[in-house]
């Protein structure tokens, strides 16, 4: 049996390199796939909780997390194809018209 | 008999003039300002004629309250005005001489700008000089008192685009805040003990006052305090600075204003106040001594002054210091008549003055002027007869008053024969420089640029009074300018001779309430030493009246001989003379030493130590320092707020992995 803290360690090792990608990147679609690595870390320490305490209200938190996760990535790859579209790159340096 | 007479009509009337030419002039025409400003000062003048013609028949003093001002505790003060002899001869004065003024003031300011200001200045001034006159306690005797400073101020800086014109009026104002601090401590000395600033109260008061030592100390401090006040207005000893450079402002204003009556006001108060210095007699002489060193001291300067307003300018003071010997030997109402000739004299000198400015193209000069008798032969006339009144020559005005002082400066209890010899060597020189002033301006050879117009054209005159574009040649002066002119030559001639002695009793009332009553219907002076004393004194009195007559003559006879028959001969005697005549040519440095003494420190002291030191270095600095501070926090903050999204994003992570740091720290604890 793997011992709890190792699940942890990884969840949060998960969450930090999303955290890290998300910061440092420039491509939208590698920081919208860093988000994701975040939502996963949390799901993968959502679970360890479910299974280290033998309840089921950590794999129905996974279950909206996922479902949330789903919606959220159908409407942000289409925003992310509309600003290719209309600006003609991913880079978010470069989508800034909101800014001063 | 407790008639209506609608005294605060009186000040009332120029005061509508001013504001409607003040507010809505700038879109009239000149005759519709004129008119405006006239009527309303005529109406005035009208209203004091009436009054005056009603005044045997009313009971005096004729007291009109118009409503409550201030109440506070025991004192209360109304606004308030009074009628009695000596408010109805300032009254006249200076309706009368005022309104001859603005007559004169349309001819001699028809070409200036700002023609609409003038006269709203000018009614403002009669507004404020006659609410002075009029007033029945100090209060409301300080608000005209200060309205005429006002009013003097603005007209001195008629021209304040010109940096000394500006000037003299700030110095005229600051010199006379100075002497109203002494007036307004008097004032509250008189609530303090007295409870009351009106006349009749405090009067009354002051005469239930038991003679001790500290009653008279009290009574010594509100005279002098009143006498410094007096000597600011009246241009005394040592607050007279301000009167010569006032002369910046128009001619007309200078007649009305510093020679005529506002300069004036002081002698008014001080011989108002006659009760008060009665019981002071250290005060009343501070008063004589005052009145004969400046009577002295501003002739001697009057002699080596050139430009013909300047000379006048110091006459004035001297006359001026001729009034106060007089109040100060307790002959208040030979000062009061003095004052009555001297608005006739000298307010006709400033005008013909004024007129023979106007008539050469704006110079002052007097060395370049000459030969101008026979060119401008109406205000030469009307000049003559002012300087013959002024110089004291019988029977024009100034010779019975000037002479009534003299008089009383050598019989009266508080009198001198000193006070009497200065008077008297002051006449001859008052007769020296003024014929001087006469001679050069009217004798020998015009000595000014022949062609004037040409060399001036367009630019402005050096002295200021700017008439030199249109005209070309030397010229008499229109009538609206000479019918005033002749007007006051005739009161200068005549006005004395009414007599020193009817005057005097008809003032009785005022001076010496308790005798009148006595001697009702009798027909004789009060306080006169008795009848066999008054035969000795009419011996010497005889014998005085020919020095004063042959004081004027031999400074008459000076000044024909200096220039007229030799020239040269000034210039001979000033280079023997040396130092002397130089301070007197430099007016005694006294406007270098009051620089010196008090107006150098004053800058100084405000500039390194007030601006310099308190303003900037502690004051400014705070403010700065902690300006500087917030921006310099603000600076580094800033950058918290870059607008970069990731970097927003990472203040959040590492906020959040702090907060999670410290949950494990605790946990683990």
């Amino acid at each position: 049996m793997v011992p709890l803290s190792y699940y942890l360690v990884l969840s949060g090792i998960l969450f930090a390199s999303g955290v890290t990608g998300f910061l440092i990147k420039r491509n939208l679609i590698t920081i919208f796939m860093s988000i994701e690595l975040m939502l996963n870390g949390v799901n993968l320490s959502f679970v360890a909780f479910a299974a280290h305490w033998q309840k089921l209200s950590g794999q129905v938190f996974v279950f909206f997390v996922m479902v949330v996760a789903a919606a959220e990535a159908a409407v942000g790859l289409a925003i992310i194809i509309s600003v290719f579209r209309t600006r003609q790159t991913l880079n978010v340096d470069q989508v800034n018209l909101l800014k001063l | 008999m407790t008639a209506n007479l609608h005294l605060w009509l009186i000040p009332l009337l120029p005061l509508i003039g001013a504001a409607i030419n003040g507010l809505l002039g700038k879109k009239f025409s000149r005759p519709a300002i004129v008119a405006v400003a006239l009527s309303f000062c005529g109406a005035a003048f009208a209203m004091a004629l009436w009054i005056a013609a009603q005044f045997s028949s009313l009971l005096t003093p004729h007291l009109e309250t118009l409503a409550s001002w201030l109440r506070a505790g025991n004192l209360q003060i109304d606004f308030a005005f009074q009628l009695d002899q000596l408010s109805l001869i300032m009254l006249l004065v200076v309706t009368g001489v005022g309104f001859l003024i603005h007559i004169y003031s349309v001819g001699y300011m028809w070409e200036e700008g700002g023609f609409y200001r003038f006269f709203s200045y000018l009614n403002l001034f009669m507004f404020f000089m006659l609410t002075l006159v009029l007033a029945s306690n100090y209060l409301v005797m300080f608000i005209g008192w200060e309205g005429v400073g006002l009013a003097s101020y603005l007209l001195i800086g008629f021209w304040f685009t010109k940096d000394s014109a500006a000037s003299a009026g700030k110095k005229a104002f600051i010199v006379n805040r100075i002497g109203d601090f002494g007036f307004l401590v008097g004032l509250f000395l008189m609530i303090k003990h007295f409870g009351s600033l009106n006349f009749d109260q405090v009067f009354f008061s002051v005469g239930r006052l038991p003679s001790t030592p500290e009653t008279t100390a009290l009574l010594t401090s509100i005279g002098l305090l009143l006498m410094v006040g007096a000597c600011g207005k009246s241009a005394q000893i040592p607050l007279y600075v301000w009167l010569p450079d006032a002369m910046e402002g128009p001619t007309p204003v200078s007649a009305l204003i510093h020679a005529a009556t506002m300069v004036t006001a002081g002698v008014y108060m001080v011989a108002r106040s006659h009760v008060i210095f009665e019981h002071a007699p250290l005060a009343l002489m501070v008063v004589a001594i005052i009145g004969t060193l400046t009577a002295l001291f501003a002739a001697t300067i009057g002699i080596c002054q050139t430009d013909i307003k300047k000379v006048l300018a110091y006459s004035t003071i001297s006359q001026l210091g001729y009034m106060f010997m007089a109040c100060g030997v307790g002959a208040f109402s030979m000062g009061i008549f003095h004052l009555m000739t001297h608005a006739f004299f000298k307010g006709l000198l400033f005008l013909a003055a004024g007129s023979v400015i106007h008539s050469i193209g704006g110079e002052q000069d007097m060395r370049k002027m000459g030969g101008l008798r026979t060119k401008i032969p109406w205000t030469f006339w009307t000049m003559t007869a002012a300087t013959f009144a002024i110089s004291g020559f019988w029977p024009f005005a100034g010779f019975f008053s000037k002479d009534a002082i003299l008089w009383k400066a050598y019989s009266s209890p508080f009198g001198s024969w000193v006070f009497w010899f200065i008077g008297v060597f002051t006449a001859f020189l008052t007769s020296f420089y003024m014929f001087r002033l006469w001679f050069l301006t009217f004798f020998g050879e015009y000595r000014g640029e022949q062609s004037h117009a040409e060399t001036h054209a367009g630019v402005p005159a050096p002295h200021g009074d700017g008439h030199d574009n249109e005209h070309h040649g030397i010229h008499e002066s229109p009538k609206v300018m000479l019918i005033p002119l002749v007007i006051l030559a005739v009161l200068s001639v005549t006005g004395g001779w009414i007599g020193s002695e009817r005057f005097d009793r008809f003032l009785s009332p005022v001076f010496h309430p308790g005798a009148t009553t006595a001697i009702l219907g009798e027909a004789q002076t009060s306080v006169e030493p008795p009848q066999n004393q008054d035969k000795e004194h009419g011996a010497s009195e005889g014998l005085l009246t020919t020095i004063s007559i042959l004081a004027a003559f031999l400074g008459f006879g000076l000044a024909w001989l200096f220039y007229h028959q030799r020239p040269q001969l000034p210039e001979e005697i000033a280079e023997s003379l040396g130092g002397f005549y130089r301070a007197v040519a430099n007016k005694y440095y006294v406007d270098q030493l009051y620089a010196i003494l008090f107006v150098t420190p004053l800058i100084d002291g405000s500039r390194d130590i007030l601006w310099h030191s308190v303003d900037q270095d502690v004051i400014d600095a705070t403010v700065n320092s902690s300006a500087e501070g917030a921006e310099r926090v603000s600076d580094s903050l800033r950058h918290m707020q870059s607008g970069n999204l990731r970097s927003y994003a990472g203040w959040v992570a590492l906020g959040a992995a702090a907060v999670i740091a410290y949950m494990i720290w605790t946990g683990v604890r």
